[in-house]
């Protein structure tokens, strides 16, 4: 007896829905294998775990949090996805998103009326990320230059580039010389709206939202689709190719761009040593986990961050380290990576004995 | 020496072996048949199915369905590893070694068989041996790159030979040898035969079908036509068959009532994609209702020649001029919003995103304009009502509008291109291959699109292998050999034997 992988007349709705829940499933089954040889009870694990993310609205204010960045820098590189553009460097646009926007707040505030400080900050720190993705874009598009590559390499460049700013040229004077600028003015910071959790929130959702309307409803969606999945075909029909994929990774660098400058102007309100949490690479479980839905993203991002939240909550309880959420983060991604097979193709048993009985 | 006897249990049998691609019915229950000690050619124009077949048997495609028997028992053969393992061995055109290792290391390269620790002087010498007894001349420590592309066959060979193969498909085995490597293969290969190995040939050289074969087994767009003795056949009657000459059925058409010129191509020459000129000097013209045939061997310029028209080429000197307007190297949009359609000549490749409903598939020209966006806003309910029109006027088979296009059948994929592009097409129609790989139904339906779009007042470009096709849809027929046009004749005073003539690169002037 044999399996055979046959590919599907059609794409499977069912698999679509299932694959991210079981592949989720799969991922709690085998970290609490990894739980059991840390001598920990899995389901007192999770259930703390659970607790700790989603069991108060205090604790739920910090998931959320943690799921704004999740959200944006998700929808983003879903984008870049999409049009098979693998923009791993979510962290680095981040990064460099929170260092513009902090230029804006430390040095601009006196030059700028009150109500403008925050809107120019969060501007200018989405167009730096999206500037920092130009980068592997142009190489790719105009050179063919691996992606992959250049955009995770930046991200050590822009995290560098912050280090060397808040603990050289831009450290706050009267900071004792501890890394880290000097605090924004009020005008700069973005209002909470409870506990930590801030505004960024409803334009994160909103902005989900408005892709997912771009992508399925408008005539630059249509031609991402068509470039995506079928580049030659798309050139036939006229669609400028270059054009098409330098716009999308704009905005994908755009997106994480915004989320850092976000966690400058709503959470630390100074940049500082923490910017660079690893929400850019997560971005990428989000994406895979949504299956590149924006909408889907949102939701994913909500439950990834409580992965996080709910990680710091059994280091605390039960002693065991903090990083056990983010072993789970990455677990999922294998099983949803095998998982996605399915949705294209289906498992055929084959006897060796009769052919004639494979159905 | 006893081997060489015909036994009487072939020592391969392909039964009713039919293989779908998406967009194509490639085989079409094809039967084959080969003894110990033969050689069976399989003849074919392009696109005839004849490598599939043979991928089947290599263990690189499964059939759809058919049987296929080694030696009388029923097999599966499911990766190249099983065909091997029954002795099937496959040198493909494309070589499969690794150039920056050794002969010995290629030959050894995936085998179960060898020691953990290689003994590459064991393995060389059992090299020297085969390559002795077989005067292939091949050193088992030099290196692939190295190496010519007669000796990198040899290799391939002997790969084969070392596996302890029985049977051996050569794929076009001749198209990149000199004339004396070619008969030092045909040597080799008696050689092997007469020691009761057998040979299959994929082919469509009559010469070589002549001198290498015992049998020949005749492949039109995936049909099995014909199955003859080498010695009772000619290579004339090879190539009726082949072409397979008979008119399937006749295009009921009025005279062409030509109009003013639409396309006008001025003495073009553009480069392929390794640089190498394709186009050499191009240029015709075609008028308002009039469809001129573009016939030739694939290869010879007709790819370049579509894609210079549409845009998605580059021209290096000469003139393009369409309904008066020098379109010349303009983008493939500013040549669409002139009114030119095209249907390119892979289908699934080129003309239709695989993964997108049907629908929006049969948007993707107009969806640029108004009423289906509106300020860069799509209206779905609009594609969805123009999609369903669309449908019913070209009777595409799909369960539903919305269905992803990569689960219709070719005929119907095509019908959707058509649809799609004869919509949009105000001016010139460019059709590569529209055709090819469909059924009989598709292909009528697909060529009196064709006349249909001519008779409406538009010029259409017709590029086709199939010279009945081109006879009998279009008016005048251009012949392509080298990047060369070697003459333009109207399509009812032309003969096959004319236009194979000008194919093989006789001017029209020196037939005369």
């Amino acid at each position: 007896m044999r399996f055979v992988f046959e590919k599907r007349n059609t794409v499977s709705k069912k698999a679509f829905v299932l694959v991210p829940l079981v592949a989720f499933l799969v991922s709690l089954f085998l970290t609490g294998i990894l739980l059991v040889v840390f001598k920990a009870n899995p389901f007192v694990t999770y259930g703390s775990m659970f607790v700790g993310a989603f069991g108060s609205w205090v604790n739920f204010t910090e998931t959320l949090v943690k799921a704004i960045p999740l959200m944006l820098t998700g929808i983003g590189v879903g984008l870049a996805f999409r049009l098979k553009f693998w923009n791993i460097g979510a962290e680095g646009q981040l990064v460099f998103g929170g260092v513009t926007a902090t230029w804006v707040a430390l040095f601009w505030t006196p030059f700028l009326p009150v109500w403008m400080v925050l809107p120019i900050a969060l501007l200018f720190g989405s167009i730096a990320g999206a500037l920092w993705a130009a980068i592997p874009g142009v190489l790719k598009v105009s050179l063919k230059v691996d992606e992959t590559l250049v955009s995770l390499m930046l991200n050590y460049v822009a995290i560098l580039i912050a280090q060397g700013l808040y603990y050289g040229a831009w450290i706050d004077p009267k900071g004792m010389g501890f890394p880290g600028t000097m605090m924004f003015p009020k005008s700069a910071w973005l209002p909470r709206f409870s506990g930590r959790a801030h505004v960024g929130l409803f334009v994160a959702v909103l902005l989900g939202f408005i892709m997912w309307f771009v992508l399925n409803r408008t005539k630059w969606g249509f031609e991402v689709k068509m470039v995506g999945q079928n580049p030659k075909a798309a050139k036939v029909m006229g669609v400028k190719i270059g054009k098409t994929v330098l716009s999308a990774i704009l905005i994908s660098g755009a997106f994480s761009g915004l989320a850092g400058a976000f966690e400058v102007t709503a959470i630390s309100h100074r940049l500082q040593q923490g910017l660079a949490m690893g929400y850019g690479y997560t971005a990428i479980i989000v994406a895979w986990m949504a299956q590149l839905n924006p909408i889907a993203s949102i939701f994913v991002a909500v439950l990834m961050a409580g992965l996080l939240v709910g990680g710091d909550q059994v280091q605390m309880m039960m002693g065991l380290p903090s990083a056990m959420g983010i072993v789970l983060q990455g677990m999922i991604l294998f099983p949803m990576l095998a998982g996605s097979l399915f949705t294209d193709y289906k498992l055929k048993i084959i006897s060796k004995e009769s052919p004639e009985a494979s159905v | 020496m006893e081997n060489v006897q015909k036994e009487s249990v072939p020592i391969l049998e392909m039964l009713g072996i039919t293989i779908r691609f998406p967009g194509v019915l490639a085989n079409d229950n094809v039967d084959l048949e080969l003894f110990p000690g033969e050689v069976l050619a399989l003849l074919g124009e392009n696109g005839a199915g004849k490598s599939t077949l043979m991928n089947v048997l290599a263990g690189l495609y499964r059939a759809d369905s058919g049987r296929i028997l080694i030696k009388g028992k029923e097999v599966e053969i499911n990766s190249p590893k099983d065909a091997m393992a029954l002795g099937i061995g496959m040198v493909h055109q494309n070589f499969k070694l690794v150039e920056t290792m050794t002969v010995a290391e290629n030959v050894i390269l995936g085998l179960d068989s060898e020691d953990f620790i290689l003994d590459l002087k064991k393995v060389g010498n059992r090299i020297r041996e085969i390559s002795d007894h077989y005067n292939l001349k091949v050193d088992p420590g030099a290196m692939i790159w190295q190496m010519s592309v007669g000796e990198q066959q040899r290799v391939e060979i002997l790969k084969l030979i070392y596996r302890g193969a029985e049977v051996l498909i050569l794929d076009e085995p001749t198209a990149v040898l000199t004339p004396q490597e070619a008969k030092d293969l045909n040597r080799i290969v008696k050689q092997m035969t007469s020691e009761g190995k057998s040979a299959i040939f994929i082919t469509h050289k009559m010469d070589e079908v002549m001198e290498f074969s015992d049998w020949v087994r005749v492949l039109q767009k995936g049909r099995l036509v014909s199955v003859v003795k080498t010695k009772d056949t000619s290579p004339k009657d090879l190539s009726r068959m082949m072409v397979g000459r008979e008119v399937l059925f006749r295009i009921e058409k009025e005279p062409s009532v030509p109009g003013e010129v639409v396309l006008k191509v001025e003495n073009v020459v553009a480069m392929n994609d390794k640089g190498l000129k394709a186009l050499k000097g191009i240029s015709f013209s075609i008028r308002k209702g009039e469809i001129l045939g573009i016939a030739g061997v694939a290869g010879n310029g007709q790819r370049e020649l579509t894609e210079v028209i549409t845009g998605l080429h580059k021209v290096v000197s000469g003139k393009i001029i369409i309904e008066n307007t020098d379109m010349t190297n303009k983008s493939p949009l500013e040549i669409i919003k002139s009114g030119v359609s095209h249907i390119p000549s892979d289908r699934v490749a080129m003309g239709i995103v695989g993964d997108m409903s049907v629908a929006n598939n049969l948007a993707m020209k107009e969806y640029r304009k108004e009423p289906l966006t509106k300020y860069g806003i799509l209206h779905p309910k609009r594609i969805f009502t123009m999609a369903k029109k669309m449908i019913t006027a070209f009777m595409i088979a799909t369960p539903s509008p919305l269905t992803n296009v990569k689960f219709l059948s070719g005929g119907n994929i095509q019908k959707t291109i058509l649809a799609r592009e004869i919509g949009a097409c105000s001016s010139l129609l460019v059709a590569a291959y529209p055709a090819r790989g469909l059924d009989v139904g598709a292909t009528e339906s697909v060529r009196n699109e064709m006349i249909a779009e001519r008779d409406n007042g538009r010029a259409v470009l017709l590029v086709s292998e199939d010279l009945d096709e081109l006879m009998s849809v279009s008016d005048r027929i251009a012949v392509m050999n080298g990047g060369h046009i070697m003459g333009i004749v109207d399509a009812d005073k032309s003969d096959i034997a004319g236009l194979g003539m000008m194919m093989a690169g006789v001017p029209l002037e020196e037939l005369k």
